[in-house]
């Protein structure tokens, strides 16, 4: 599966354009994350927990999306999107989409 | 006394917030500059479309997060700052370290790729925890970038 967030795959030509697909998945902070996070406020820096965590999530929404372009068999996904959001307080939604379509 | 004990916790975490948090942004961005050095070989660009498309051996995308947090100080200082308006001086570094620090993975994860170049870069931003929900004048901001990684063939 290729992806890219082109609108088009250089070096290869698209053949047929099969639809929308998306993955979504919801996480929650940890409760030890979010102690260790509570303390890196007050000194600044990166919380390596949630960058972490979101990475794992981004990735578990791309797999998700992938699944839907391989039922739909697509051999590649263009124009990638993310895009995260806070749903409730302590928890992200973080959402991937494309245009899954067949190339050469 | 519930007052002092109180007044001191805070005079000490402020203290510690500019000592420490000080010291560590001036760490980070002498580590962001080295690094950034390193990648000046990987070329950059948010166009769309890619350039000689029939020279590209490989195409794929690269994701990366960072999240920072403001030290206790820089978020007592801003929480003034918004009472008198102007810049907000301590944000801005905020968000300038975590986006640098989010392309500088992207270029990492290219050269693992072996790509040289990057297309159709994308910055994005969002607060994931805001001073209101923690009882503590701290912010921190989590930055995604995405792009296109290419390799051409030599």
């Amino acid at each position: 599966m290729i992806l890219v967030n082109t609108e088009t795959i250089p070096g290869m030509q698209i053949l047929e354009v099969k639809g929308l697909v998306q993955g979504n998945t919801i996480r929650a902070k940890h409760f030890g994350r979010d102690i260790a996070a509570g303390f890196k406020n007050l000194v600044g820096g990166e919380l390596k927990g949630y960058t972490e965590l979101l990475t794992e999530a981004r990735r578990e929404a791309i797999e998700r999306m992938i699944a839907q372009a391989q039922q739909l068999e697509a051999n590649a996904i263009v124009n990638v999107r993310f895009t995260t959001s806070a749903v409730t307080q302590g928890a992200a939604e973080l959402y991937a989409y494309g245009t899954a379509v067949v190339a050469q | 006394m519930p007052f002092l004990t109180e007044a001191i916790v805070i005079v000490f975490l402020l203290g510690l917030g500019f000592l420490v948090g000080g010291f560590r942004e001036r760490a980070h961005f002498k580590s962001l500059d080295r690094r950034e050095a390193e990648y000046d070989d990987i070329g950059i660009a948010n166009l769309k479309t890619v350039n000689d498309p029939q020279s590209v051996e490989y195409a794929g995308l690269v994701v990366a997060d960072c999240v920072i947090a403001t030290d206790y100080f820089k978020g007592f200082a801003s929480a003034f700052r918004n009472i008198l308006g102007g810049e907000m001086r301590s944000y801005q570094t905020l968000m300038e370290r975590a986006r640098r620090e989010a392309v500088l993975r992207l270029l990492e994860r290219a050269r693992q790729m072996g790509a040289n170049e990057l297309w159709n870069l994308r910055l994005e931003t969002s607060n994931i925890m805001s001073g209101v929900q923690q009882r503590s004048p701290a912010v921190a901001v989590e930055v995604t970038a995405s792009a296109t990684a290419v390799k051409r063939r030599t």
